[in-house]
């Protein structure tokens, strides 16, 4: 696959970047050590209540990111691209999951006590959400590779990227012609009211687990370990590791390769749907732009992990999320940096360790 | 004849590679194609195999046209080849490798019975089938590479360049295993640079040249033809 180089932000640096980068990340150290040192021992700022909360919320939203990120990852590693519109795939998954609700909420089985569908079967509701959601989104992404991308899969590789970025705000508008640019509030079955939960004592304080971030946890672990599966043991997993590797071979071994990338693109799709249901269920806003940061922190969490390796996006999106949810803690900056600390995380990697923490994946022999 | 290929045309967007490409390989034959770097020998398998298709002409594969046949259709009715370079998957093992080969194939009986006989044909590979293909020598990366195809069950084996960057000992072996392949029933189109090895185990021979064929006969008469032995045979004869 002599066609396709490394991220280009990737490249070695200049000469003057060779004494400032070490320069660079001792400071960065220091820093971060002395905020640590000052935070964790000094002061003791906050008790083991805090950090648990902290350790729930960056759990459950590190799962979602695990999940997006996984699209980012897949992608990269059988095409060499960047898919910049795999937000707009988890907004659609969102706004499908939003009309579900909606729709079964409106649906009435008995006016003495009232009682709606969605309240009456929140099982099967929720089973409904996720399965039109991810439909949506898995569509959506074979779609967006079929108009957008496969018709430039010759050209070089700036251009499908580009494709990307043009794709992605297209979709942000068209959802805001089509669903207004209202923000929407996702109405749960009750036995996923947000706030609710378990309460747990600890120092004293009630920490609370919320069922919308256990279930939300819990599911993406699931679909986490089912693609796992689908990539080590499924005839459908060799077709995409071998296109992954070298297309023309995997051609010559009897892999139909523009197909296994349109399933490449419908999981990715389906996991970003899934996403897309759960960001509703358990943040409860959906709005045409709820796939833009989201999508930016998974596609920081695939490079933190090493872009086009698997695991390494899961784990990536894990640390993402903690590191988001208990970073500012530790670090004792106001916890609306949070946004801040993950995107110059993405830059740190990307100086120190392009290939991501996990990753010798973009080394020149595999890419 | 199992593989027809009449007057092929094949273009690289405007780079005419191949003009009005004919030969045929009829059942248990072996048939070299040789020519020198740019000839279009590759072009001309790549071209069976269904990775390019002609812009005029056709190739008839057991009495069907296959010129604008999907590669992967091509490899489930039977054609497999075994590309230029090796191209094995570095970092899969060497059983890993015999398994994407048999892709194909659907039945795990057939795909352990064959990795069962491509053992016996290759010791050296079971000994190593746990370690990754990158980590073989090139000759061993060429049996890995014969072996895979061979997991395909193929009629028609396509070989480019197996001699390819292999020691003259190497090379006899290699040789003596596609000629055991062939003996065994698989037809095999033989592509080569190393003309003297493939002329000597192949049936018949075409010589191409910037994308013709320009003679074609016995192996043994182009073996002995003074324009073979001037422009492929380093102008030695061979008796
Ligand atoms: N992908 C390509 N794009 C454009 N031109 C190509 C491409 N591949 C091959 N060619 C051209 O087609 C012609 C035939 O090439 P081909 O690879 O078939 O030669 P070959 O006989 O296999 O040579 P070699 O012995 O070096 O492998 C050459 O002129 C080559 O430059
Ligand atoms: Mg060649």
């Amino acid at each position: 696959m002599n066609e396709s180089v490394p991220l280009p932000i990737a490249r070695k640096g200049s000469q003057l970047l060779k004494y400032l980068r070490p320069t660079f990340g001792v400071v960065v150290l220091l820093f971060i050590l002395y905020r640590l040192y000052s935070v964790l021992v000094i002061r003791h700022e906050y008790g083991a209540d805090t950090w648990t909360r902290l350790l729930i919320t960056g759990l459950i939203i590190g799962g979602v990111y695990a999940l997006i990120a996984i699209g980012y990852t897949l992608v990269y590693g059988i095409l060499f691209m960047i898919n910049f519109a795999h937000g707009e795939v988890m907004m659609l998954g969102a706004y499908a999951g939003f009309f579900v609700f909606e729709a079964l909420k409106s649906i009435k089985v008995s006016s003495e006590p009232p009682l709606n569908f969605s309240n009456a079967n929140p099982v099967i509701s929720i089973i409904i959400a996720f399965a039109v959601g991810m439909t949506v989104s898995a569509l959506s992404g074979f779609l967006l590779e079929k108009i957008a991308y496969r018709p430039l899969r010759k050209a070089p590789r700036l251009v499908p990227l580009i494709s990307a970025i043009g794709a992605s705000i297209f979709l942000q508008n068209a959802a805001q012609l089509l669903f207004s640019p209202q923000l929407r509030d996702v109405t749960n079955p009750e036995i996923l009211r947000r706030g609710i939960g378990w309460k747990i004592l600890i120092n004293g304080s009630n920490v609370i687990i919320p069922y919308t971030g256990v279930f939300t946890f819990a599911l993406s672990i699931l679909l986490l370990i089912g693609l796992y599966i689908i990539v080590r043991k499924t005839k459908l997993g060799r077709a995409m590791r071998a296109v992954a590797l070298d297309k023309k071979t995997a051609a010559l071994m009897g892999i139909d390769v523009d197909k296994t990338i349109s399933q490449t693109f419908l999981i990715s799709g389906a996991l970003a749907g899934a996403a897309g249901v759960m960001w509703g269920i358990h943040n409860g806003l959906v709005y045409y732009f709820v796939g833009f940061i989201p999508g930016i922190k998974a596609f920081t969490a695939a490079v933190l992990g090493g872009i086009g390796n698997l695991p390494g996006a899961m784990l990536g999106g894990l640390f993402l999320g903690l590191i988001e949810s208990m970073g500012p803690a530790a670090l004792g900056i106001n916890f609306q940096l949070k946004d801040v600390l993950a995107f110059a995380i993405l830059i740190l990697v990307l100086t120190f360790r392009p290939s991501g923490l996990l990753g010798e994946v973009l080394s020149e022999e595999k890419v | 004849m199992i593989l027809n290929v009449e007057n092929i045309n094949v273009h690289y967007g405007a780079i005419h590679a191949l003009r009005e490409v004919s030969f045929t390989l009829s059942k248990g034959e072996i048939v070299a194609l040789i020519g020198a770097n740019g000839a279009g020998k590759s072009t001309s398998l790549n071209t069976v195999s269904g990775l390019l298709h002609p812009t005029s002409g056709k190739v008839v594969y057991l009495g069907e046209d296959i010129s604008n046949t999907s590669p992967q259709e091509i490899v489930r009715r039977g054609i497999v080849q075994v590309p230029e370079g090796r191209k094995i998957f570095a970092k899969m093992s060497v059983w890993e490798n015999l398994e994407m080969g048999a892709y194909t194939v659907s039945d795990r009986k057939v795909v352990d019975e064959r990795m069962e006989s491509v053992f016996m044909r290759f010791p050296r590979l079971k000994e190593r089938r746990n370690q990754p293909g990158g980590t073989l020598s090139g000759g061993e990366q060429q049996m890995l590479a014969i072996a895979r195809g061979l997991m395909a069950g193929p009629k028609v084996l396509l070989l480019d360049e197996p001699s390819m960057g292999l020691a003259p000992i190497l090379v006899e072996q290699i040789f003596d295993i596609i000629r055991e392949i062939n003996d065994s029933g698989t037809s095999i189109l033989l592509v080569e640079q190393n003309a003297l090895m493939a002329l000597s185990i192949a049936d018949r021979g075409y010589v191409l040249d910037t994308g013709r064929v320009v003679l074609q006969g016995i192996a043994d008469d182009l073996l002995h033809n003074p324009f073979v032995i001037n422009a492929y045979l380093g102008g030695e004869t061979t008796e």
